[in-house]
């Protein structure tokens, strides 16, 4: 299903969360709303649910419009960050739930739901634990429920709010691949919402990225990755060296750091240079001098905490693959591949 | 070697306080209840019986019973309807609520009679309407029951509204986004999870609505075999000198107060463990 936000803004109180936020969803799409805490992101998936109600706007599903429409009328599914399982109900019941509520006609016989629910266990590798009660399951093994009693009702859309924030490291990462291949497996047009960019880089077809209730930019990992639209996303997505300095005839300088910064208006800017698009230049080649003060390795790269000549840190990173040649205290040339420039 | 946790007192302050706290506990709880049921039994079993089935304390029981039983489902129900609105929604007045809820706490229980006097009696607000239309209210059954439904109110909504508070909305926004209605959330959802609570409360209500003198004697008007609850025919007999039948009543009034809290105790550890589980 196609989801069409149009204009949507909505405040607590005088505190605005979202501002005029427009965001067109394609059908089958895992997107991710990516920003920090109080960015608005939750609060637009909760609009998108049925949870909140937007003040101006419009929220189109498929072109109908349901921004009025009740969250039970709406048919999505709902991950909530504490999972939100019914305590007093077995994992069987808890899944069962969505179709156990229906009226009429639409209510499927015992022996369908029985099936549904065993069908379900199983896409989220729960067999066997239906007679247990939420307080007797792991956090991975919650979440696990929670997704698949979103999922018993077939929705149009599921929208998930920080799926793996309340988990470890390691449970995380699988579970992140368990959405991922459950969402190629039902191609339910998934939403989800993290404050993580990491993951929604690794997990999503689409990053929306918000920040004081506005959307930044929209697009693909690689896109925001390495096209930001702004400062904010720049800075935001991926690791990167925020240098503040001066733009004069197309060319950024501070200090020893001199890159071109095309199309930016004279004046204070800022430039963002990622740890990776430092490279090792020839020594005597004219490159930027740095003086190591810190190695660390981090899986295929060795992390370099350095400083120029004129004190200004810089972080970079070297594939580890045939050894630095340089150690702490060394001095390294090094060349600026790419820089993004912002003006103020 | 015994483990001694970080926290613990030397073991003489720890005598200490509980030899304190068992003198004051047989000083101030289990002696005048032993007191009482000793002078109930003073002159033998048969006397204390008879101080029973008198038929004054047979009315006395009844009408007791009879409020309690009117009190208690009429709280359980507003103690709901106040804490689901306090504890599940913001609305503008709630802190206002919040304390209107504890007023009957704070309000001396014959002042809170006597506003039932002054808005019903025969000198109230209502009080030329009531009599020409024969509804009898104070010095009656429904005085008795609003003066009690007064005081024991907050019982349920407060022992409801952090239980309520704490398991957050988030359980009956799963309900609704799974497509269930509202009252059926409530049912599934909101119900299963305070009935121990929800249990809690009602007995607590119960306890203090059987037990609740200065309201009632307020407006029940002391009528022999008609408008005495329990607690005020024990003042009766015990104004008159009738220390065994005083005491008897009191003892059967004391019994019926010691079951609600062996029912409390039982339900405090028939609870399952679903109420609270860990994160």
């Amino acid at each position: 299903m196609t989801i069409s936000i149009q204009s949507v803004a909505k405040s607590f109180g005088r505190f605005p969360a979202l501002n005029g936020v427009s965001l067109e969803i394609a059908d089958g799409e895992l997107l991710a709303l990516l920003g920090p805490s109080g960015s608005g992101k939750t609060t637009l998936l909760r609009a998108i649910a049925g949870l909140e109600f937007p003040e101006a706007g419009q929220i189109l599903f498929d072109g109908q419009d349901m921004t009025q429409v009740s969250a039970a009328a709406r048919r999505v599914g709902f991950v909530f960050q504490q999972y939100a399982l019914f305590r007093h109900m077995t994992v069987a019941r808890n899944i069962a739930f969505g179709l156990e509520v229906r009226k009429g006609a639409g209510k499927p016989s015992k022996a369908v739901i029985q099936d549904r629910v065993e069908h379900l266990l199983k896409l989220v590798e729960l067999e066997g634990l239906g007679g247990r009660y939420p307080s007797q399951l792991s956090g991975g093994q919650r979440q696990r429920v929670a997704l698949a009693r979103a999922l018993a009702v077939d929705p149009s859309v599921l929208l998930l709010d920080e799926p793996f924030g309340a988990l470890d490291a390691t449970v995380r990462k699988s579970l992140r691949k368990e959405l991922r291949r459950i969402h190629d497996a039902t191609g339910v047009t998934t939403i989800f919402v993290t404050h993580d960019q990491e993951e929604a880089l690794e997990l999503a077809d689409r990053v929306a990225i918000l920040n004081l209730g506005v959307i930044q930019q929209v697009g693909t990992p690689a896109e925001v990755h390495d096209a930001p639209a702004n400062a904010f996303v720049c800075g935001f997505v991926g690791e990167a060296n925020r240098i503040e300095g001066e733009v004069q005839a197309g060319r950024f300088s501070a200090g020893d750091i001199v890159v071109p910064a095309p199309g930016v208006a004279n004046g204070a800017a800022t430039a963002f240079i990622r740890p990776h698009e430092l490279t090792r230049a020839k020594t005597g080649a004219g490159g930027l001098r740095l003086t190591a003060e810190r190695i660390t390795p981090q899986g295929p790269v060795l992390h370099v905490e350095a400083r120029t000549a004129d004190g200004r840190r810089l972080e970079a990173a070297f594939a580890r693959a045939g050894g630095l040649g340089f150690g702490v205290g060394d001095q390294v040339e090094v060349a600026v591949e790419r820089a993004h420039v912002f003006g103020a | 070697m015994s483990r001694r946790p970080a926290n613990a007192e030397p073991a003489l302050v720890q005598a200490g306080v509980l030899a304190v706290m068992a003198a004051f506990l047989a000083l101030v709880l289990i002696l005048p209840m032993a007191t009482v049921f000793y002078e109930a039994l003073r002159k033998g079993l048969g006397p204390a019986l008879e101080a029973v089935q008198n038929p004054d304390a047979v009315s006395a029981i009844k009408l007791t019973l009879i409020t309690a039983a009117i009190t208690v489902p009429f709280n359980a129900v507003f103690g709901v309807c106040a804490a689901w609105a306090v504890a599940k929604h913001e609305f503008p007045g709630k802190s206002f609520l919040i304390t209107l809820i504890d007023l009957p706490f704070s309000v001396s229980p014959v002042v809170a009679g006597l506003i039932y006097v002054l808005i019903f009696g025969a000198q109230g607000w209502f009080g030329e309407w009531l009599i020409d239309h024969d509804i009898k209210i104070i010095f009656a059954l429904p005085g008795i029951a609003l003066a009690t439904i007064f005081v024991t109110f907050p019982f349920v909504a407060r022992e409801l509204i952090p239980l309520m508070q704490e398991q957050g909305v988030d359980e009956e926004e799963a309900a609704v986004s799974l497509g269930a209605s509202g009252l059926r959330t409530f049912w599934s959802v909101t119900a299963p999870n305070i009935r121990w609570g929800l249990l809690y409360g009602v007995l607590l209500c119960n306890a203090r609505a059987m037990g609740e003198f200065g309201a009632v004697s307020v407006v029940s008007g002391h009528i022999r075999g008609l408008t005495n609850t329990m607690p005020l025919h024990v003042e009766i007999l015990y104004n008159e000198y009738d220390f065994v039948g005083a005491f008897s009543v009191a003892a059967l009034l004391c019994g019926l107060a010691i079951v609600t809290l062996a029912l409390k105790t039982l339900l405090e550890i028939l609870q399952p463990q679903t109420r609270r589980p860990g994160h």
